[in-house]
């Protein structure tokens, strides 16, 4: 057809390898987030004592399984550097969302009359 | 070779055929692509609102120096439209005096200073700056305007609904903000939550738009450090809107479900209202609201300010004729600012019974952040020293902004420390404060980047003796309107008394009631004072002296090197950037100005 | 008037444009979604003790479904892998098995969407009723013999509209006991789980559904649910756009439409990325 689609399918040709390994790469990682769906939900029947505990196991098997959609879906294992600090950008700011207002929220003045009453 | 050509058709068929006819007037003017047009847009509409702001500001002034007296002029206008429960007689309400105070807060902040300095100068001067061809994405900027352009329908909408706006303050924090109507369920909240989130959308696209023209759309040569500062503060303010807007959309969208589906994100329990209990869940949190609002107002504060200092940096550069001195520490001052301004939100929540903790956490990065702007408005300062200044209009505006802007500025202070903040929190002084920093302050950066682009946009001139008119008028009344709000503040006047506080002060401080008299009569000589200008502005457009090159003003800047004004597709030939942004009076050059794109 | 990069990469950064204002907006997505799920936790670590009256819960766990959420959550897995795996056919020069792989991935969506919707349809029509005597029951309402709440949002029953409409009693096919955790009792011989159980109204001290009024864990649920559904739904709409009508592309321009497609998969994985959240945070925790 055109020189431009004939130029893009020579350089296809080159990476068809290269292509063939990611799909490989794509099926092990669909696999995996399956299986980290099934334990995720496996871990809701255990009983640990405590509820911090359940909650993390239940976060860490979650940003593990974020972790390789970003990495490998979204392809930032390999993406350039002005990605990379938009992100470390935003995961401040909302770490600091969401710290300092936690924060604020709890350290409260201590030995006042405030204190939560539920009437029903 | 073929290939090319199909290219071309197909991008003739994506909306760019206006390059081989003439368009007609809604692709013209109201479906525009192009970013100049877009920045005339963005500036015609909230120059708009800018007035219809000040109107508001101007009915509640009346009413806080003549209690009980109905407005002068509009007072029958305003029983017939929003009803006599409203304003009975020509009386501004307590309601209505609410309702005109959250919606000229919203008004002026989202609708006005942000679009004029992010949308219009924005849009219009950013591409120019760095030598681009027109936005990185130009039907996303298309809709970004026409989406604020629905936000403040929206807004102006909510006046006439039934039980009249908003009317719990511009930061509307719940529950008052759930439970001030609970007559009407589609009430004038609603609205504004509505009007809201589009005007978040909007701003969102812009500075996606724009944080992705400045990093890919610099022409050849346009390294980081040769962007003219006006485009590094639009790109640290792209930052702070880019971030900081959505846990405000997220918010407004929980203050939705509250009104609209009953929830309590915001409403604790056991909630009384007029004495019976509201038949809510509870178990909401109303400092929630305030910590998602104000993670979003603080950076906002430097929203309206940072693309001001950029357009006084530019004008004072070229009006010294000299370079900014300190280029690159403003640039980083700037970039500080930006990232701190998203870790001092909580002080203005010191009263809502936090710990000392977290105080001071907040108090010490309050007084961390006033480093860095202190660093940017010594450097300006230092720019001035030694320079032949030119005094025009564009030049004294830019000139009386640093003072300004100083006193807003530093008169924060102690409204940043915890134990001074409990004393003045909520009284005039913060009123005093926050007008010295956006009227006299970024206003006047606004009418400096007016009288200094015009001759850009429209090829004409503006008339010096009418601006220098407007420019003293402005600088007089200003300071007579906010600077007795300091001393109404210190006597403890509070900022929510819509009777100007006679209930209160009658027979305690006179003084601080006779202020009130005299900021009333500043504030609409302040109006007066505008005349100049608005008569200057739409004259000029048509009659005024036309320019005698592409770059009156002797600037080395980019947007000067386009034809003027500039045509579709901005420059003539390729622009490159051959040295800094702010070659003024080099030794040895040839004339005292070398334009960037001037061959080394 | 040409824009640069719109498709080639910018030397220096190594990026098209497209790609730098995908990320910018799933940066601001980042703190869009974080503040809600701040929002959650804030909700949740100051609830008081009682609240959920069921089992005198600060809040209620474990009331949603989570085989149905287990399931949703592999739909929404599989269309992310399918929308890559579509990119990755377009790179190799297959656009065959990029169509068929494109119509997986909207049909998933939907697929999602259809189950998301049966799910909220469910919670209408689920009730909580607390008597004056202080118990609290759970479960499934009826009303006159009828269902109320079937497709229906706006039939919603509470204490109010129950006096107003003089209903004497009210029947709820009564949920299996939860112990403290928010699990299913497993007691011998308790055969009448889903039980009816007539109630009179003058027993009652409050009745609600399971919608966002009656507490802000389905405050916090329906929102962020509903939100990440319009995700779903815009961005399946623009996929199905990419597929069909759009991919006239491929003919011009074979290397932007490659580049739609990555942009528009970068999307979608963000979406699946904040369910991967969002399911053990609303459905387990």
């Amino acid at each position: 057809m055109s020189e431009q689609s004939h130029n893009a399918a020579a350089s296809h040709d080159d990476h068809d390898h290269d292509i063939a390994s990611h799909i490989k790469t794509y099926l092990i990682i669909f696999g995996a987030l399956l299986l980290g769906t099934v334990i995720t939900v496996l871990m809701y029947y255990v009983d640990f004592s405590s509820m911090a505990v359940t909650v993390g196991v239940a976060l860490f098997i979650a940003s593990i399984k974020a972790f390789l959609v970003a990495a490998y879906f979204m392809h930032l294992m390999s993406e350039k550097k002005l990605v990379y600090s938009l992100l470390v950008i935003s995961a401040i700011f909302f770490t600091g969302l969401m710290g300092l207002t936690l924060w604020g929220t709890h350290d409260t003045p201590k030995n006042t009359l405030m204190k939560t009453v539920y009437v029903p | 070779m073929q290939a090319t050509d199909t290219h071309a058709h197909a991008h003739g068929h994506k909306g760019h055929s206006h390059d081989h006819h003439e368009p007609g007037f809604f692709s013209k003017y109201i479906f525009s692509t192009d970013h100049k047009v877009i920045g005339v847009q963005y500036g015609v509409a909230s120059l708009i609102f800018l007035f219809f702001g000040f109107l508001l500001v101007l009915a509640m002034r009346f009413q806080l120096a003549n209690p009980g007296k109905p407005i002068p002029v509009v007072g029958a206008l305003l029983e017939k439209l929003l009803g006599s429960d409203m304003a009975p007689g020509g009386n501004l309400s307590g309601d209505l005096y609410n309702s005109f105070g959250a919606m000229h807060g919203t008004i002026m902040v989202f609708l006005a200073i942000v679009p004029i300095l992010f949308g219009a100068f924005g849009n219009y001067v950013t591409p120019l700056q760095i030598g681009a061809p027109d936005m990185a994405f130009p039907r996303l900027n298309m809709a970004s305007f026409h989406v604020y352009f629905i936000g403040g329908v929206v807004m102006f909408a909510s006046f006439f609904t039934p039980g009249g706006t908003a009317r719990s303050g511009w930061t509307s924090y719940s529950p008052l903000a759930s439970v001030t109507d609970l007559a009407n369920h589609f009430d004038g909240q609603t609205y504004w939550l509505i009007g809201m989130v589009f005007l978040i959308t909007s701003s969102l696209l812009g500075s996606v738009n724009f944080i992705a023209t400045i990093i890919q759309l610099r022409c050849r040569g346009m390294s980081w450090m040769r962007m003219p500062f006006f485009v590094w503060a639009q790109f640290v303010t792209a930052f702070l809107l880019l971030l900081a807007f959505p846990p405000l959309e997220a918010a407004g969208l929980m203050q939705l479900m509250d009104n609209l589906f009953g929830s309590s994100f915001f409403l604790p329990q056991g909630l009384v209202v007029n004495g019976t209990a509201l038949a809510v869940s509870g178990g909401g949190s109303p400092l929630l609201w305030q910590h998602l609002f104000w993670f979003l107002g603080h950076p906002e504060v430097y929203v309206l300010i940072l693309p001001a200092i950029g357009i006084v940096s530019e004008v004072i550069a070229n009006n010294t004729r000299k370079p900014l001195w300190g280029y690159k520490s403003m640039v980083y001052s700037a970039m500080s600012v930006g990232f701190l301004s998203f870790i001092v939100w909580a002080h203005h929540m010191y009263l809502t019974g936090m710990g000392t903790k977290v105080a001071t956490f907040f108090q010490t990065t309050t007084m961390m952040i006033s480093i860095p702007s202190v660093i940017i408005l010594t450097a300006l300062f230092i720019s001035l020293w030694g320079g032949s200044i030119r005094f025009n209009a564009a030049s004294l505006f830019a000139l009386s902004f640093l003072p300004m802007f100083g006193i807003g500025g530093l008169t924060g202070l102690p409204l940043g420390f915890n134990a001074s903040d409990i004393y003045l929190h909520d009284s005039y002084y913060v009123i005093g404060h926050f007008h010295y920093v956006v009227a006299p302050g970024t206003m006047f950066a606004v009418f400096a980047g007016i009288y200094y682009w015009f001759p850009k946009i429209t090829g004409r001139m503006m008339n010096e003796t009418l601006g220098k008119l407007h420019w003293a008028g402005s600088l007089f009344f200003m300071n007579c309107v906010f600077a007795p709000m300091f001393i109404q503040g210190f006597k403890g006047m509070s900022r929510r008394m819509y009777d100007g506080g006679t209930t209160y002060f009658e027979g305690v401080d006179p003084t601080a009631l006779s202020l009130n008299k005299m900021i009333t009569m500043c504030a609409v000589g302040l109006g007066v004072a505008q005349l100049p200008f608005i008569i200057n502005f739409f004259s000029s457009i048509f009659v005024g002296k036309k320019v005698s090159s592409d770059n009156p003003w002797d600037a080395t800047t980019l947007e000067w090197a386009t034809p003027t004004p500039p045509p579709h597709g901005n420059f003539a030939s390729e622009p490159v950037a051959y040295r800094g942004p702010y070659e003024y009076s080099v030794p040895g050059a040839k004339s005292d100005f070398t334009p960037q794109s001037e061959k080394p | 008037m040409e824009i640069p990069y719109t498709y080639k990469a910018r030397p220096d950064t190594g990026l098209y444009n497209a790609k730098v204002g995908i990320w910018l907006f799933l940066a601001s997505e980042i703190m869009l979604f974080g503040a809600l799920f701040s929002a959650y936790i804030l909700l949740r670590v100051s609830a008081p003790d009682g609240f959920w009256p069921d089992v005198a819960l600060a809040w209620p766990r474990g009331l949603l479904n989570i085989p149905i959420g287990t399931f949703n959550t592999a739909v929404l897995i599989t269309s992310s892998v399918t929308v890559v795996l579509a990119w990755a056919a377009l790179k190799m020069n297959n656009f065959a098995r990029f169509r068929w792989l494109m119509v997986v991935t909207v049909l998933c969506a939907f697929a999602f969407l259809g189950i998301k919707s049966f799910e909220y349809n469910d919670k209408f029509s689920h009730y909580v009723v607390r008597l004056k005597d202080g118990k609290a029951v759970t479960g499934h309402l009826e009303v006159n013999g009828k269902h109320p709440g079937f497709w229906n949002f706006a039939d919603q029953w509470n204490l109010g509209r129950l006096e107003a409409e003089k209903v004497e009693h009210i029947e709820i096919a009564v949920d299996p006991a939860r112990d403290i955790h928010g699990h299913v009792k497993h007691v011998e011989g308790a055969s009448h789980d889903h039980a009816k159980q007539k109630i009179a109204t003058s027993d009652i001290a409050f009745l609600g559904s399971y919608t966002p009024a009656t507490h802000p864990f389905f405050a916090v649920y329906f929102l962020i649910t509903a939100l990440h559904g319009l995700h779903v739904l815009g961005g399946a709409l623009v996929l199905a756009y990419f597929a069909f009508p759009g991919a006239k592309m491929w003919k011009t321009n074979p290397e932007q439409f490659t580049n739609r497609i990555e942009v528009g998969g970068l999307f979608w994985h963000f979406v699946d990325l904040v369910w991967i959240f969002l399911f053990p945070v609303v459905y387990l925790l």
